[in-house]
């Protein structure tokens, strides 16, 4: 393998391994939100209970994000060399206004939210659950505007140097790119923590404990999985998919598989793309869906790969066309199993229909996997270029890490979080097996060795 | 402008060397000092609240140096390619030793992640130190500003060194030395008993070691790099530093003995910024030294962003940075005290 492809695995592997962990953490900071209102405004110690019991998961899940957050930050100059060089006059100054902005907020309150309940009060402990809300989804502005810059390039010219600064602050943070980007991500982290907690909520009515919050999670859970998997839809991704039209036209064409301009274009649900004889297997397709989805109009013409001078089409385009339409698939899929648990909870059911709630404990790592397969479509959607249109990939990678260096450590990595991954699935698992009940009979029930870091309780 | 962003990221450098410094020397030596349980508790408990707001300063800091100097940052992260994806994976694990030792009530568990918070905390201190030696010493940097330094060659100072060699190694030792001092400062001011007396013991013994290694690394810098006496002779008041160094080494033992276990971290901490803040004044303007070609060298000039990103980011920075020093002004103030493990606080 060559040094570009090593270095790009070794990117994808550590962004797609880490964001399993912020999407979850930047999910429940405002349902913990949510918990912590209810128990100010009700009165109702049960809310409390239940947004420990989170805050516990949160503190877990927020370790191990910060963990494999730090390589990130460090791999745009130790393996993306020359692109980290050429976009650094821009890039860098969200970069670094993340560190500012929001690395402290969150770090400063998650220390104060987690260890200081008790000296805090009610009022400013959740005071301090709100900072570390807000403080996460800064972060993660910062990061799409980031993004934003490398898919639809602001607010910057070409220096005599020849790479690239800022010209515009506010251009740079008020991408129009950036507006829907950050939206549908975060509404997806949102997703992802809804079912998530619905999941767990099923699994204590389904093991017959804990089952008092069981019901509560249930709700939360179901309720947010049903109001964000419907905003997903529209008009979050439905606005995300008309800018990708309108700024790269190609990448669209790539990942709803159109080969051929046409007007009154059809949507294709299902079928394989034939890159090399252009052409897609098995399709099923609903007639001039796409073109109206794409232009508001039955006739519209959608330009195809066929439009495009062939360097300009993205590298991977099967595996671009797969990502996207596993996230559109599994959000329908979503909406689909929101509603009908919804539909239970309204006519009292849901709580004993079993075979609703066995779904929906399984359903938890979908959404994981419709994010993942939404920021691969993102990615490789904008291939082959690093930043759309000014610098191509095959330009950014590192000119003196040699493949080998790079493959030693990818591998590296690989085994380290393969290690970090058995611990959280362990760590997590002891969380679910304690359970909310567990922290509410108070402190003689907590094992001695938890009395020092917050994750044990104390 | 330069000059100014070249001060504020030696600030925030110097600020996570001083923060995160008393933590990883409390996981260097609470092995050492604390013989139970009970104390090791203790001492995680001085650092469990603020260790990962510390570790922010790391990131911020890295930020903020490619913000300022995006060349600096591309050149140097992918020439230092191996010893920094080492550092990050010993973040990881002392990030997960810290964490997690006490989420499973097995002596095995918590034996094994002390070990790791322990180990890792220890190279953590070594690979900085001889980072900084890097940087003094200087690479071998090509005609586009960029080179790969292997982990080692020949273990000398020549035109082609290795990540680390004797010069480097040395500042390692030192950073070590140092850190272990601090950060048993750190435990003694925030403990009582038999702990606070043992962290005090330690630190009086360790003061030696970087007495000696501080003389060491300055005779081996002035033979390695004799051009870092340039500003000294061009500024008078950059005199002021060494005294300062040598001021915070006299006064580490007179408070040690004296008891006043603050004065003594504030005095290590004097040292810390002392030691760097020179650093910072003998390379400037350079930020990292060709051992090629001189006029390859990467200087505060050649590496910045552009001057309107710079003066920008002066606005945002100073807002940015009075809000990260009020949470941990408060922060700090909320955790103050000596710690115990009777005080029943947190859910």
């Amino acid at each position: 393998m060559d040094a570009e492809v090593i270095h790009r695995l070794h990117f994808a592997f550590t962004v797609t391994y880490h964001y399993l962990f912020p999407q979850l953490t930047m999910g429940l900071a405002p349902l913990i939100v949510i918990f912590k209102s209810l128990a100010l405004w009700r009165g109702d110690e049960r809310y409390n209970h239940a947004a420990r019991f989170w805050m516990r998961i949160f503190a877990i899940n927020f370790l191990f994000g910060v963990i494999t957050g730090i390589p990130m930050e460090f791999q745009f100059g130790t393996n993306w060399a020359k692109f980290a060089h050429y976009s650094g006059g821009v890039i860098a100054t969200t970069l670094a206004m993340e560190g500012v902005f929001a690395f402290f907020l969150e770090s400063s309150f998650l220390g104060l939210f987690l260890f200081g309940e008790r000296r805090l009060g009610p009022r400013w402990h959740w005071v301090a659950a709100f900072m570390v809300f807000l403080g996460s989804w800064l972060s993660g502005y910062f990061i799409i505007v980031t993004n934003a810059w490398m898919q639809h390039p602001v607010g910057y010219e070409i220096g005599p140097d020849g790479v690239a600064r800022l010209k515009s602050f506010w251009a740079l943070l008020t991408n129009p790119w950036a507006f829907w980007q950050y939206l549908h991500n975060m509404n997806g982290a949102v997703i992802t923590a809804a079912f998530v907690m619905a999941a767990v909520g099923a699994f204590y009515l389904l093991a017959r404990k804990q089952e008092e919050y069981g019901r509560l999670f249930l709700k939360a859970g179901v309720v947010t999985a049903l109001v964000c998997s419907m905003l997903q839809l529209y008009p979050l991704g439905d606005a995300q998919g008309r800018m990708v039209a309108r700024h790269q036209p190609v990448t669209l064409a790539a990942m709803e598989g159109v080969f051929r301009t046409e007007a009154g274009a059809p949507i294709v649900i299902i079928g394989q793309p034939d890159v090399e004889k252009q052409r897609l297997d098995n399709p099923i397709t609903v007639p001039k869906m796409l073109s109206f989805l794409t232009y508001r109009r039955w006739e519209a013409e959608v330009k195809g790969l066929d439009a495009f001078p062939r360097d300009q089409w993205p590298d991977n385009i099967p595996l671009l066309y797969y990502s996207y339409h596993i996230m559109v698939g599994l959000g329908t899929i979503f909406i689909a199993i929101a509603v009908v648990a919804a539909f239970l909870l309204w006519r009292r059911r849901l709580y004993e229909a079993r075979w609703m709630l066995w779904i929906l404990m399984l359903s938890f790592p979908f959404p994981y996997i419709a994010n993942t397969a939404g920021w691969m479509t993102a990615e490789l959607g904008r291939q082959p270029w690093l930043v759309y249109g000014l610098m191509r990939t095959s330009e950014g990678y590192s000119p003196t890490v040699s493949a080998g260096n790079g493959m030693f450590t990818l591998i590296g990595f690989m085994g380290m979080y393969m290690a970090l991954g058995i611990l959280f699935l362990f760590l997590i698992w002891r969380e679910i097996e304690h359970g909310p009940k567990f922290l509410s009979e108070g402190p003689s029930a907590i094992p001695p060795s938890a009395k020092i870091l917050p994750e044990t309780g104390d | 402008m330069e000059t100014l962003w070249f001060i504020l990221v030696a600030l925030m450098l110097i600020a996570y060397v001083v923060l995160d410094g008393f933590d990883l020397g409390a996981g260097i030596i609470h092995l050492l000092v604390a013989k139970d349980e009970t104390e090791r508790r203790l001492i995680l408990r001085s650092i469990g609240p603020v260790w990962d707001g510390n570790e922010v300063w790391l990131i911020a800091a890295g930020g903020a140096l490619y913000f300022a100097f995006p060349l600096l940052y591309a050149s140097s992260f992918s020439g230092f390619y191996l010893p920094l994806m080492i550092v990050l994976w010993l973040l990881m694990l002392r990030g997960i030793g810290i964490e997690l030792r006490s989420h499973v009530d097995s002596p095995l568990w918590r034996e094994f992640f002390d070990f790791v918070f322990s180990a890792s905390s220890l190279l953590l201190a070594v690979f900085f130190g001889a980072a900084i030696g890097n940087v003094v010493r200087g690479v071998p940097l090509d005609e586009r500003g960029f080179f790969f330094a292997p982990l080692w060659t020949d273990f000398r100072v020549g035109p082609q060194p290795g990540i680390l060699d004797w010069y480097t190694v040395l500042t390692g030792l030192l950073a070590f030395a140092t850190l272990a001092v601090h950060g048993a400062h750190w435990i003694a001011y925030k403990t009582e008993g038999p702990l606070n007396e043992r962290a005090r013991r330690a630190a009086a013994r360790g003061w030696y070691l970087i007495v000696a290694l501080t003389i060491l690394s300055l005779v081996a810098t002035l033979n390695v790099r004799p051009q870092v006496l340039d500003n000294f002779r061009a500024h008078w008041w950059g005199w002021l530093i060494p005294l300062a160094v040598a001021a915070s080494l006299a006064a580490m033992p007179l408070f040690q003995r004296r008891r006043r276990d603050l004065a003594a971290f504030l005095a290590s901490t004097l040292y810390i910024t002392a030691m760097l803040g020179g650093a910072a004044f003998a390379m400037y303007p350079y930020l990292l030294p060709a051992t090629t070609d001189p006029a390859r060298s990467l200087t505060i000039f050649n590496a910045q962003s552009g001057p309107y990103s710079l003066r920008v980011g002066f606005i945002w920075w100073l807002i940015g940075m009075a809000l990260a020093v009020g949470y941990f002004v408060f922060l700090y103030r909320f955790f103050r005290g000596k710690v115990s493990l009777e005080e029943r606080e947190g859910y």
